[in-house]
């Protein structure tokens, strides 16, 4: 049962992580239609803006330490990705093949460059010592760095939902993702809502940057690109563009991967997402979204 | 001066050359009806003055060039677009549909529920679970919700129930005693009914300009043009 309880929490705080990528992922696509294959980037981007700051701040305690860097890799994570569709996006609406080349090429550059400039090894990160602990729930040390994923993933999915729902620019983008000709037909200019888009979209995929220092103890050049294939797979079993499906599908990804890599073999976790996909694909093509949007 | 003048408009399509140098001026007031076969490029033709498409020529609202202004920008110089087959957003509810369309300080929403009574009932209803007259009205409404200097209504009338035509052609002669319109229709009863002027298109060319009414008074000419017997 303790068993079963740990790989639960950690199962779902896996899958927080993954939906903090994929909730921008999805949204982009749903608006834009854009395949954003650069979203690692804004990952590492804010990893490692988090990282920098922090090993600059040397002579404040831990937490603040911790608190200005992690809000440090937000803002370069968010500005950057709107900057990303200023300046590259923009020029290449509806010419989807140039759109691929553009972020894949970019994702590239990126990793390229922090390796560069700070090379191929994990950095460590300093984070309160709170988080690399565990609490105990009915008989299971479940890490605290988990809780705090699930925590803030939730935080982030209900900011979203209510920012979706109450906010003007939350209804432009709603209908948006419907018809996006029809939006600009009611004289709204929908590009600003695509920048808003991809700033949302970095900044969420900037704080799993900083939260995932925090789980794997390090800032890791290579993390975006391989945590965007997991975000890749949420969003297309969740159903491209809805917010509840891909929230659905991140829990459900980090569950099958944690109870697979156990139960089966480790490594097996990652297969398993893979057949599930396909299992997803062929029963629902559209993914869950048809029913949970 | 016309209100709006169209001039060499040219649409292509991918190979297609839909539009292939349309010319005609829509006056002020009242309602200027786009007729013709099916496939002809009428909706193409609102399509190009919403910059929905690519096209080349020029179009001129009030003497001020259209082409190359973004849609956004023209909706927002007063031209409002009613779209074949309604476009409402079916997963935002009515009051979310019509919410997204306003774009004056004032909003006419006493006018839209005076036409539409049945909306503010349905406000919270998502539009998606609507019927085709409802979402029709939905559609018609967020045009009116601003001032418009010209609204382009596409088949408001395709796929309703006779009842519903005739209520859709009450609201055009009302409407149209508040702006221009200028409207696509194959019914030819509602534009008996709404329309002063006629431009007729066939095969992406202009093949006839002038009063509505002595087209449809003309049978031979209502037969050869759009491909229909019209009982007046």
């Amino acid at each position: 049962m303790t068993t079963f309880v740990l790989l639960t929490i950690t199962g779902v705080g896996l899958g927080a992580l993954y939906f903090l990528i994929a909730s921008g992922l999805s949204l982009i696509y749903g608006l834009m239609g854009v395949l954003n294959f650069a979203h690692g980037a804004f990952l590492t981007v804010g990893a490692f803006g988090m990282w920098f700051v922090e090993s600059k701040l040397g002579g404040l305690s831990v937490l603040p330490r911790f608190l200005v860097a992690s809000l440090a890799g937000l803002v370069v994570g968010g500005v950057f990705a709107a900057l990303v569709e200023l300046f590259l996006i923009r020029p290449l609406y509806r010419r989807h093949i140039e759109q691929v080349l553009v972020t894949v090429g970019l994702g590239l550059a990126t990793v390229a460059l922090v390796t560069a400039v700070w090379g191929n090894d994990a950095r460590p990160v300093a984070y309160p010592g709170w988080l690399s602990r565990a609490s105990t729930v009915a008989g299971a040390h479940v890490p605290n760095v988990s809780y705090l994923l699930i925590v803030v993933a939730l935080l982030v999915l209900a900011s979203l939902t209510l920012f979706l729902k109450y906010t003007r620019y939350g209804l432009i983008i709603r209908a948006g993702v419907e018809n996006r000709a029809m939006v600009t037909a009611l004289g709204i200019d929908v590009r600003k809502a695509f920048t808003l888009v991809f700033a949302i979209g970095g900044t969420a995929a900037a704080l799993a940057g900083v939260l995932g220092n925090v789980y794997f103890t390090t800032a890791d050049p290579n993390r975006g690109t391989s945590l965007l294939i997991f975000a890749f797979i949420v969003v297309v079993i969740g159903g491209l563009g809805s917010l509840r499906g891909t929230a659905v599908a991140s829990v459900v990804v980090g569950l099958v991967q944690q109870f697979a890599n156990y139960y089966a073999s480790s490594g097996l976790g990652d297969l398993s997402v893979v057949l599930l996909l396909g299992l997803v694909l062929l029963a629902r093509p559209r993914g869950l979204s048809g029913s949970f949007a | 001066m016309s209100l709006l003048a169209v001039r060499d408009l040219h649409v292509y399509l991918g190979e297609s050359h839909v539009l292939q140098g349309i010319e005609f001026d829509v006056a002020e007031g009242g309602v200027t009806a786009l007729l013709g076969r099916n496939g002809v490029g009428k909706t193409t033709t609102l399509r190009a003055l919403m910059g929905l498409v690519d096209r080349r020529g020029s179009i001129a609202l009030e003497g001020r060039e259209l082409t190359g202004t973004p849609t956004h920008r023209i909706v927002r110089r007063g031209v409002g677009y009613v779209p074949e087959d309604r476009d409402v957003f079916a997963g935002l509810t009515v009051q979310e549909n019509l919410r997204l369309a306003e774009r004056d300080a004032d909003p006419r929403y006493d006018l839209v529920y005076d036409l539409f009574p049945e909306l503010k009932q349905r406000a919270r209803q998502l539009a998606g679970t609507l019927s085709g007259g409802q979402q029709q009205m939905v559609a018609i409404a967020r045009a009116l919700l601003n001032e418009n200097r010209v609204l382009l209504v596409d088949e408001p009338t395709k796929g309703l129930a006779p009842l519903l035509v005739t209520q859709v052609a009450d609201v055009l002669a009302r409407v149209s005693e508040l702006t221009t319109v200028l409207l696509v229709e194959q019914n030819l009863g509602v534009v008996q009914r709404v329309a002063r002027d006629a431009v007729v298109l066939d095969t992406g060319r202009v093949v006839h300009i002038g009063p509505a009414q002595e087209l449809l008074a003309d049978r031979a000419m209502v037969h050869r043009m759009l491909g229909v017997g019209h009982a007046a």
